[in-house]
């Protein structure tokens, strides 16, 4: 779907981005992750060439971007950003249709479209006809990125969206965010410096530092495979909880009932840390997760 | 003045029509020059804020602009524009220009840039960035700079009059001239007026929250255009002949008040300022002036003086007055002044005048230049039988005659000399020989009539009708009151005149007045 190869952006003789490739397939979730000034916003900023690459070559579905007028490509483009960047001057509706008049839809069309979305994303209908700043931060997240998906993109591009949220929000909207079906059909690349962020959303990783790729791969790779001394020490201090969020009942070939294969340790645990009968499958599940790791670390 | 003393009320009521008239024409010079201004400010807002490295230039240039005082920007437009509405509507453009651009890069460079990125992101062109984004975000930042501006233009639009472009400044600057305070107020009052209910209005609309705006941003072009029409181009109705006059002139009896009731003078009248009429008149922007028989400028632009045949203006004729004890101090004094007596005309004093002031001559040059030809120099006896000291008012002709005085007692006499010239107006020349500060200063006799002894309306009437009878009326009343001694006439006489161009009088056969009215009263 998304293919980047030898990108790179000077400014002078920095290198914010050295060389970078990396693929991304339909449907799947990129997450760039990095300190800041590792070079992840501005690889992201070139994929809708709000800044234009020094070298290298984009394709998205297999056209060069680069080739393309940039207004066109961006409407094709979701586009997420921390600040959440409304348009202070038009109301919560009028943020949502920007796109679609600049696309001119009709007016029903957009209505429609509008509706369905705060319903998805648990806004009220009261609120079309708010300004900005009458909205709390969690409820401008929430337009913004229905401004990016309004106009149903197949990409979306999101720099750090939950970076100005606080915790309790943030777990919120990110929980929300998981559940959403409009989501799951598309293809993301998001930006994070939250290593938890990352291995919630990320269906893969990129771990980048001083413009380079130190490595790309699953959470799990990422966490039983560290390229080296970097990656480790990057996830050092959240390894347990990481952990505990990437193994699932699949990977240590478990059957708890009532939950799926693919749900975390994490997920069934806090389950059952609240139900007393459960607590001997408790102990179980404990065992098999230490049993994978200790065979994770011998591969 | 003798008049009954009238209230501002009254005056105000009394020129209720020429009051409208210049409100009106006030507001319409301060729009026009506005919208043009934004016209041409905001689209160069626009542009340093895109490309920045414009912004110093432009932001330069626009607070240069600024910083030329007033009248002399007015002044750099004549010999480009000439004079009236033009020159008027330009030079306040140029005033309004730098608020306006300034405010409007601040504005759009003060748009949240998340905001303009998100513009951006979404496939926004940079057209619709513009006109959705940061215009509309910027717009109150912009509408301040519009205030600032119309304050600004409101207050210089009262210098338009200087130029003939009509305003609240007719009433002002006649006002001065004339020493008339209610005719100041007429035009003060309102044009402060004006400054401060725009304020109150613009403040208003900078205050509206954003969805009004929206809707204020269209009707303030189309508010701005209606204003302008109130501004009807003066040159839009005319006579055969424009005539500038000066606002002071405009005011007098002895001046165009006399043209129209002894002469029953009907021409398009213009106020403009003694600063540029001259010039005006040569760049045949006037065809008719008023201006001072003896100005060096009517030979620099080769203009000629019509014979004032119905004698409206008092003669103003030079000479040199004495304290009588100054006389009796310095007994050789009086006779070596009269030496002067009848060599000086009107025709010899303009081309003296237009050396120092047009050919930048020093006075002293230019009087011994005269005294030699005329055969009177003599040179410097370095006596010291006492110092005389000679009082001057402070314009070119009276440092000549100073000149002239000193040169002739230090030849033909044994006394020294001390000269204290430039000293302010009549009031403060005539202070000074009072109070035996200077020995002798030379007068005119008109304003010795008019501005020192004042005497009552009738007096004036009768005395003013011939030359001998002012000079008489002076002298006698003079030894009686002050006890100062006028001397013989110079011979000059500097008065009010109506002037026209040289070739365009001949050619109209104008000699006088009379001929003037003559001809305009001719189909």
């Amino acid at each position: 779907m998304i293919k980047v190869e030898h990108l790179g952006k000077h400014f002078g003789r920095v290198k914010a981005v050295d060389d970078i490739s990396f693929d991304v397939a339909e449907h799947e979730t990129m997450v760039l992750l990095g300190t800041s000034g590792c070079g992840k916003t501005t690889t992201l900023k070139m994929l809708n060439r709000l800044i234009e690459p020094t070298h290298g070559k984009i394709y998205i579905n297999n056209k060069n971007i680069l080739e393309e007028k940039p207004e066109i490509l961006r409407r094709s483009i979701g586009y997420v950003l921390q600040n959440n960047g409304l348009f202070p001057h038009y109301t919560v509706g009028e943020n949502i249709a920007i796109v679609p008049q600049l696309l001119k839809w009709e007016p029903k069309k957009i209505q429609h479209r509008v509706s369905e979305l705060l319903e998805k994303l648990h806004l009220s209908k009261d609120l079309l006809g708010a300004y900005p700043n009458e909205l709390s931060g969690g409820q401008q997240q929430r337009v913004g990125l229905a401004r990016a998906l309004v106009s149903d993109p197949p990409v979306l591009l999101m720099d750090e969206p939950f970076g100005a949220l606080d915790n309790v929000t943030k777990a919120k909207i990110r929980a929300e965010f998981k559940a959403l079906d409009e989501l799951k059909k598309k293809t993301i690349i998001m930006v994070t410096h939250d290593v938890q962020e990352a291995f919630e959303l990320g269906d893969r990783i990129c771990l980048m530092d001083v413009g380079k790729i130190v490595q790309q791969g699953t959470p799990s790779d990422l966490l039983f495979k560290p390229k080296n001394k970097f990656v480790r020490e990057f996830l050092e201090e959240q390894r347990l909880q990481l952990e505990f969020k990437t193994i699932t009942l699949k990977d240590i070939n478990q059957n708890v009932a009532g939950f799926q294969p693919e749900h975390s340790v994490w997920h069934v645990l806090e389950k059952l840390k609240s139900d007393e009968n459960k607590s001997q499958g408790f102990e179980h599940l404990m065992s098999a997760f230490y049993q994978y790791k200790q065979q994770q670390a011998h591969e | 003045m003798n008049e009954q003393q009238q209230t501002l009320w009254d005056f105000m009521r009394q020129q209720s029509d020429k009051l409208l008239t210049q409100t009106l024409e006030h507001i319409g010079l301060t729009f026009i020059s506005l919208f043009l201004a934004v016209l041409v400010g905001l689209p160069l807002g626009i542009l340093i804020a895109r490309k920045r490295k414009l912004s110093g230039t432009v932001l330069g240039v626009a607070g240069v602009l600024q910083t030329i005082p007033s009248i002399a920007l007015l002044g750099f437009m004549i010999p480009l524009l000439g004079i009236g509405p033009k020159p008027a509507i330009v030079a306040l453009l140029l005033y309004a220009l730098l608020p306006i651009i300034r405010n409007t890069y601040t504005g759009i460079t003060g748009v949240d840039a998340s905001v303009k990125e998100a513009a951006t992101a979404m496939g926004m062109s940079q057209w619709q960035i513009l006109f959705k984004v940061e215009l509309p975000l910027a717009m109150p930042v912009i509408l301040a700079g519009i205030r600032t501006a119309t304050v600004i233009t409101v207050g210089v639009a009262t210098l338009a009059s200087y130029i003939a472009a009509g305003g609240l400044g007719e009433f002002i600057f006649g006002g001065i001239s004339l020493n008339n305070t209610n005719m100041i107020l007429a035009g003060a009052i309102p044009a402060a007026l004006l400054a401060i209910l725009f304020d109150f209005l613009l403040s208003r609309v900078q205050n509206l929250n954003i969805r009004k705006l929206k809707k204020a941003t269209i009707v303030l072009p189309v508010l701005l255009l209606l204003l302008s029409s109130f501004y009807l181009i003066p040159s839009a109705y005319g006579s055969k002949l424009t005539a500038g006059f000066t606002p002071e002139f405009m005011g007098r009896q002895d001046g165009n008040l006399g043209l129209q009731s002894k002469y029953g003078l009907k021409i398009h009248t213009i106020v403009i300022s003694d600063a540029v009429m001259y010039k005006a008149a040569y760049e045949k922007q006037l065809d008719v002036i008023s201006g001072y028989s003896t100005d060096g400028r009517l030979k620099a632009y080769d203009l000629v003086v019509l014979n004032d045949d119905k004698h409206i203006f008092p003669p103003y004729y030079a000479a040199p007055i004495v304290r009588e004890d100054a006389l009796k101090q310095f007994p050789e004094l009086e006779k070596t002044l009269n030496l002067l007596s009848g060599k000086i005309n009107d025709t010899v004093m303009t081309e003296l005048n237009y050396r120092t002031d047009y050919l930048h001559q020093s006075p002293g040059q230019v009087a011994k230049d005269f005294l030699v030809s005329k055969n009177l120099w003599r040179p410097d006896r370095g006596g010291n039988a006492g110092v005389v000291r000679i009082g001057s008012k402070i314009f070119g002709e009276q440092y000549i005659l100073a000149n002239m005085y000193s040169m002739l007692i230090k030849g033909y006499t044994d006394y020294g000399v001390s000269t204290k010239t430039g000293l302010g107006g009549t009031k403060i020349c005539f202070d000074a020989l009072t109070n035996n500060q200077v020995d002798f200063y030379p007068e005119y006799t008109g304003t010795g009539l008019l501005v020192i002894l004042q005497p009552s309306q009738n007096v004036v009437n009768l005395v003013e009708a011939s030359k001998e009878k002012t000079y008489n009326y002076d002298k006698d009343e003079f030894e009686k009151r002050y006890q100062i001694k006028w001397l013989k006439p110079i011979g000059f006489n500097n008065a009010y005149a109506l002037m026209m161009r040289k070739k365009q009088a001949a050619d109209l056969g104008v000699k006088t007045i009379s001929d003037l009215k003559n001809y305009l009263d001719k189909k």
